[in-house]
């Protein structure tokens, strides 16, 4: 990793002059909300003032470009009562400006769970190989939970970080092809004083956090409550809408749906982002369903978010943005859930060792 | 400056040597090829009952069907071009390395369309995918292996290893209960197996049927006919997710330690890869993992059984 200072306005033109020469995707305000307040989306740019630097978090998280909601796996292509089955690994470059802290860290847990193991995905790699993935630093959102992940700071996964300490900006290089470009703008190498004012500002993030959750043994607490009340409270709650899987920037299920063209003369296999609170995520040929039940099916989500890789890649996958509690139509964000399981047992803690010093 | 272009060069994936570029993920050196299907012939296809077929498959292609090797147990993704693909077990022998033989039940929208194939129809294969029954730890034992309804599709494929090698085993016993007489599978193997082969073969049907001479009831009800050596004795069970449950229990009453009994689980799959996640028991994956599991690792995973 190599650090350099540049000023804004410097910046402004680098960036200018990337994203006009590139396929480039940026944070823009296309709407507002209920209550006034804007609502973000990554959004195809060509310059820096299409960019809105001082975004908050954008609705849908950066994964589309990544794992789009339908992609073709593969072609078939009919004739005279035969076919021949044609794949191909497509990946554009794209430049993507304005990621977070925590959507690069969610990159990095897609490239864990998608790229390791027998079977690494190539549809993935191409993708993921061919962006120039730009991160910005921000200071979070009042639900925000990513510093109780520990993913409101990132040190891989992008090609250049930008932390923003004034008047310029604190660059983390992380790859050639950004070290090239910038070598023909005005840049310098950070001073003593520049990094003081980088280790204020993250200072500055790490204390704006708001919310917290205690995910201190997590894996083994969902175990414990496995068959816990709490999961069918909050699953009577749930409208199996899949929204939260949707937005999430970590969720990666799937399913494979095969169609012919109008023509018939060629049929593809495409895959498509799915939900595990959708009905028939289990449901096997012939009608069993192995998790016929609202409340199976978003313990199922706690498990794969919260405790699943835990075993399979020694982490986490939820980063603590929040977008599922914040887009979800039922009002179920994950904080209440774990507190609630956290409660469950805490609360028969208190009620056998009630202190003596207390009397 | 704003002469000069900053493109970004694009990286095809497609011509890159794979291994080289990220040298150090563990991965198969086929993995190319996981997508792209084994196109086979259908040879033939034999109707053992209302709902099932057994399709026999050739790949056509001599260098894939060199190198297309599985063990029993495993499973392949069968694909229909423009249906879909389904998940379906190898029930033949794996010695044998000119067919495949899959025993295919009729039962959703891609099994439908398979069912109206004739012979010389092509289509596709991925795989093979999963684990296996530990064949050679369970040689000098004897073998339970216990059926329920479709469930013994995926156990021919043992059935047959054990066949080709009856003399590493002691007794060998199967299990077979069904609903109905008619939904018996492969009774034109039944004489071999126990004939030739010498293996004790119990068939039970739930509901009796006029001219049924077997025994009528449930799966357990055969334990009364059998004796089991609790100290050398492996159990194999596939059959219904209900069948498990009961099964196993009774087995591990009788002290068959939960480490020698297997089952092989059935669930959706969409990928067969561990990618899709549509397999997912507790925290493991059906089709990385599985579908074979010993009991033990089952009592461990949620709601498995």
């Amino acid at each position: 990793m190599i650090y350099k200072v540049i000023a804004k306005s410097e910046f402004k033109r680098f960036t200018d002059a990337l994203l006009r020469d590139n396929t480039s995707f940026g944070p823009r305000q296309v709407d507002t909300d209920s209550q006034g307040k804007a609502v973000y989306q990554f959004l195809p740019v060509t310059s820096s003032d299409d960019v809105a630097f001082d975004y908050t978090a954008t609705a849908s998280s950066a994964k589309h470009f990544f794992l789009p909601f339908r992609e073709e796996l593969s072609r078939f292509v009919f004739q005279d009562q035969e076919w021949d089955q044609q794949i191909s690994y497509e990946g554009k470059p794209i430049v993507l400006i304005g990621l977070r802290a925590c959507d690069i860290s969610a990159l990095n847990i897609l490239d864990d769970v998608l790229l390791k193991g027998h079977f690494p995905s190539p549809y993935y790699l191409a993708k993921r190989k061919n962006t120039f993935v730009i991160g910005m630093d921000h200071l979070p959102l009042p639900d925000c939970f990513c510093k109780s992940m520990s993913h409101h700071t990132i040190s891989t996964g992008f090609n250049l970080f930008c932390s923003d300490i004034g008047e310029d900006y604190y660059l983390s290089i992380n790859s050639s092809k950004a070290f090239n470009f910038l070598k023909e703008f005005n840049t310098r190498d950070p001073l003593d004083d520049d990094n003081c004012r980088l280790v204020e500002r993250r200072k500055i993030i790490s204390d704006s956090f708001l919310s917290e959750v205690d995910v201190t043994a997590l894996p083994s607490i969902l175990d414990i409550e496995f068959d816990s009340p709490v999961w069918e409270k909050w699953g009577n709650k749930c409208l199996n809408c899949g929204t939260c899987a949707m937005v999430c920037p970590t969720c990666y299920c799937y399913s494979v749906e095969e169609s012919f063209d109008t023509n018939l003369k060629g049929a593809t296999r495409q895959k498509q982002l799915y939900s595990c609170n959708l009905v028939d995520f289990a449901e096997v040929a012939g009608g069993h369903n192995f998790r016929p039940k609202n409340g199976d099916r978003l313990k199922y989500r706690y498990y794969h978010q919260h405790r699943g890789f835990a075993e399979n890649a020694n982490q986490q996958i939820c980063v603590g943005c929040n977008r599922c509690g914040r887009a979800c139509l039922a009002g179920i964000n994950p904080k209440d859930v774990i507190n609630d399981l956290r409660m469950e047992k805490e609360s028969c803690l208190t009620n056998i060792s009630s202190s003596p010093d207390r009397i | 400056m704003p002469d000069k272009h900053f493109v970004i060069p694009r990286q095809d994936i497609n011509r890159e040597d794979f291994t080289s570029s990220i040298p150090d993920f563990n991965r198969r050196s086929e993995f190319m090829k996981t997508d792209m299907g084994h196109k086979c012939i259908i040879t033939s296809i034999v109707r053992l009952t209302e709902q099932e077929k057994l399709f026999k498959l050739r790949i056509i292609d001599h260098h894939e069907r060199g190198i297309f090797r599985f063990k029993p147990g495993q499973f392949l993704m069968l694909e229909l071009p423009g249906y879909g693909d389904v998940p379906i077990s190898i029930s033949s022998s794996n010695s044998n390395h000119e067919f495949l033989e899959l025993c295919i039940r009729k039962a959703g929208h891609v099994t439908s369309a398979l069912f109206t194939l004739d012979e010389g129809a092509h289509v596709a294969i991925r795989g093979p995918f999963g684990s296996s029954f530990p064949m050679d730890e369970m040689a000098g034992n004897n073998v339970l292996l216990i059926a329920g309804g479709i469930g013994i599709a995926p156990l021919r494929a043992p059935l047959f290893w054990i066949s080709e090698h009856r003399e590493r085993f002691l007794n060998v016993a199967v299990l077979y209960g069904v609903k109905e007489p008619s939904q018996l599978l492969f009774t034109y193997q039944f004489d071999e197996w126990e004939k030739i082969n010498h293996i004790t073969l119990h068939t039970i049907a739930e509901h009796a049927e006029a001219g049924w001479r077997g025994k009528n009831g449930m799966i357990t009800d055969l334990f009364q006919d059998i004796s089991i050596d609790p100290e050398h004795t492996y159990a194999i069970v596939c059959g219904p997710p209900v069948m498990f449950k009961i099964v196993c229990s009774y087995l591990d009453n009788l002290g068959i330690p939960m480490n020698r009994m297997f089952v092989s689980l059935e669930r959706r799959m969409h990928c067969g890869m561990g990618k899709c996640c549509r397999c997912m028991v507790g925290s493991t994956f059906t089709c990385v993992d599985g579908p074979v599991f010993d009991y033990w690792t089952v009592m461990n995973l949620k709601e498995a059984i």
